[in-house]
């Protein structure tokens, strides 16, 4: 699979097709690119979106080293041993990232956690972490994209931008596709775009709603007073979510007259303040809906495999994200178990970072200290974060040079169809290297750690990651 | 006294592209360290394409380069900037027991610099 030598002479004369390939750039997860691969490089890549296409054609073979420790080439065995050290040494290790990566990969990844006593998060705490808050608050109404694609009339985008985040979402799922019970298409759908900006997304839509900043909760509220049939003061409505009464009983009699309602919510929900209470009322709203009619609620995911990285720590763990390993058993609390507050609260004294960046997209306080501790990095290409690693691994592309499996983002598992091989490692490869090693090392810390309890983390004494 | 905006850090699909060319790449790199500003708000502050502001929240300070955003696009008062470096230095650490800094939609003030100081 991922670790075949290139030989440049055979495999740059080779010209392939690959059918239904599969793009693990955002969590639309489309299976049904063809590809054009000539030798180690991707030279088309038929029906992707814009950013299909820029993810297939610059992923070819990197030309750096597999390893780096501290910025000095390495062989990958020495890197193994290093990030195993690291691991084991530390009192509160931190794994993050993982929802660029597969399925099989996350999994080996939560085994590890689970032998050091890792806090283990994933970059859906800062993306759709409130809305897994809500969902455990409020539940789900929910399904899968090909019942929105052959059912939806009425398509609500709230706080997303799909034109520009996850741009075949509509032509793929959601708007234009002529399915079963929407014979026509576009034609038989009503779309509706709330934001509080007017972006690509919006000039799509039947109906634009342009929101006061700050005020979806408020927004939401009205519309659940609405569904109930309560009477709301007109100024009040105005006031608090900056547009009419009017226009939002104008949208209740359409939701409700629809046959199959879908709200698409994004981050403009769950990174505003309010986050996890905003989602709680939308999935409430949802629920009410459904006295009236059929309605459902997804979540817009970004990364290829973030929804898989969700499904992975739920069936290792119990929870979705932020749960803490230490003391031998899963504990799960956003805002404390978090990657973010870990890192901003100065907690954590070594990390691991699989397929994720957050020296770039974290405040400042959760920078500094992930730059003052030693981590460990995986990414095919360079970041702010693999700059600044202890050891950073170059790995194989998932989806390009590596076999496995991805959760789109309605849940369901897609196969992905590899396109050439890489003469990096895959990160499953070298999870499965760092497992085995740490397991080594506690092994022989043991005897001392029989004498000395401090020694002993007590998740060491488990055996969670053993492979069931 | 600077007057007070909301500055709203969203995705944009150029962003999208340049993940994938690579983020110390020119198409990364230019489409995070550019502020879009509504077409009122520039008239206001006397701002042409390509002049520098600084941009200061509860947390953090930037300075980077204005444009217009497009016509209608943004309200007056509010600010788009793509994901990156440059919104993350604006960006509080506290997630409010929510594991999510408070990453949209918070207040920020804006004034015209003729230059950046480094």
């Amino acid at each position: 699979m991922a670790t075949v030598t290139p030989d440049a002479s055979q495999q740059e004369l080779e010209l392939k097709i690959v059918e239904d390939a599969t793009c693990t750039f955002c969590g639309c997860v489309c299976d049904d690119i063809e590809l054009t691969v000539k030798g180690h490089e991707i030279t088309k890549a038929k029906r992707a979106c814009v950013l299909g296409t820029a993810w297939f054609l610059n992923h070819s073979v990197d030309d750096r080293p597999s390893c780096l420790i501290k910025g000095q080439p390495a062989s990958v065995e020495d890197g193994i041993e290093r990030a195993a050290q690291i691991l084991t040494k530390a009192r509160y290790p931190l794994m993050y990232g993982l929802s660029d990566t597969t399925t099989e990969s996350q999994r080996v990844a939560v085994s590890i956690a689970d032998w050091v006593g890792a806090n283990v998060d994933t970059t859906t705490s800062v993306c759709h972490g409130p809305s897994g808050m809500a969902f455990q608050g409020v539940g789900e109404v929910t399904c899968s994209l090909g019942e929105v694609r052959n059912r939806g009339d009425m398509i609500i985008f709230w706080g997303a931008n799909p034109a520009e985040s996850h741009p075949r979402h509509f032509t793929r799922y959601s708007l234009m596709p002529k399915g079963m019970f929407v014979p026509n298409g576009r034609k038989d759908r009503t779309c509706v775009v709330l934001d509080v900006r007017k972006t690509k997304s919006a000039n799509t839509a039947d109906i634009f709603i342009q929101l006061k900043p700050r005020s979806d909760f408020e927004a939401l509220w009205t519309l659940r007073a609405l569904c109930a049939g309560v009477e709301l003061e007109a100024d009040q409505v105005l006031a608090d979510t900056g547009v009419e009464l009017a226009v939002w009983q104008d949208l209740m009699d359409r939701m409700k007259k629809s046959r199959f309602g879908v709200f698409f919510f994004g981050m403009g929900l769950t990174m505003t303040r309010g986050k996890h209470a905003n989602t709680e009322a939308l999935l409430a709203l949802t629920r009410d809906m459904n006295q009236h009619t059929r309605f459902v609620c997804k979540p817009n995911r970004g990364h290829g495999n973030v929804t898989g990285a969700d499904n992975v720590v739920a069936w290792r763990t119990g929870y979705p994200f932020g749960v803490n390993l230490a003391r031998g058993y899963p504990r799960f609390n956003p805002g404390e178990y978090t990657a973010s507050d870990v890192l901003a609260r100065q907690e954590a004294d070594a990390a691991i970072i699989i397929a994720s960046d957050p020296m770039a997209n974290f405040s400042e306080p959760a920078r500094q200290h992930l730059k003052s501790i030693p981590y460990i990095a995986f990414d095919p290409k360079e970041t702010p974060t693999t700059k600044d690693a202890e050891v950073a691994f170059t790995v194989a592309t998932y989806g390009i040079n590596v076999p496995g499996t991805v959760y789109r983002m309605d849940d369901v598992p897609i196969s992905l169809r590899p396109a050439f091989d890489c003469h990096h490692p895959s990160d499953l490869e070298i999870l499965q290297g760092i497992e085995k090693r740490v397991q080594e090392l506690i092994a022989l810390e043991a005897p001392q750690a029989e004498k000395d309890p401090s020694l002993r983390p007590s998740t060491r004494l488990t055996n969670g990651g053993k492979a069931e | 006294m600077s007057k007070t905006y909301i500055i709203i850090p969203g995705r944009t699909s150029k962003q999208g592209v340049g993940i994938n060319e690579g983020k110390f790449e020119e198409t990364y790199q230019s489409e995070i360290s550019v502020l879009q500003v509504s077409f009122e708000d520039m008239e206001e502050l006397g701002l042409e394409a390509g002049d520098w502001v600084r941009v200061t929240s509860e947390y953090g300070q930037i300075e980077i380069q204005t444009k217009a955003a497009k016509k209608d696009e943004l309200p007056a008062g509010l600010l788009f900037i793509a994901y990156g470096d440059y919104s993350s230095r604006l960006m509080g650490a506290d997630t409010h027991g929510s594991g999510m800094p408070t990453s949209k939609g918070f207040d920020v003030t804006m004034e015209k610099i003729t230059t950046p100081s480094e």
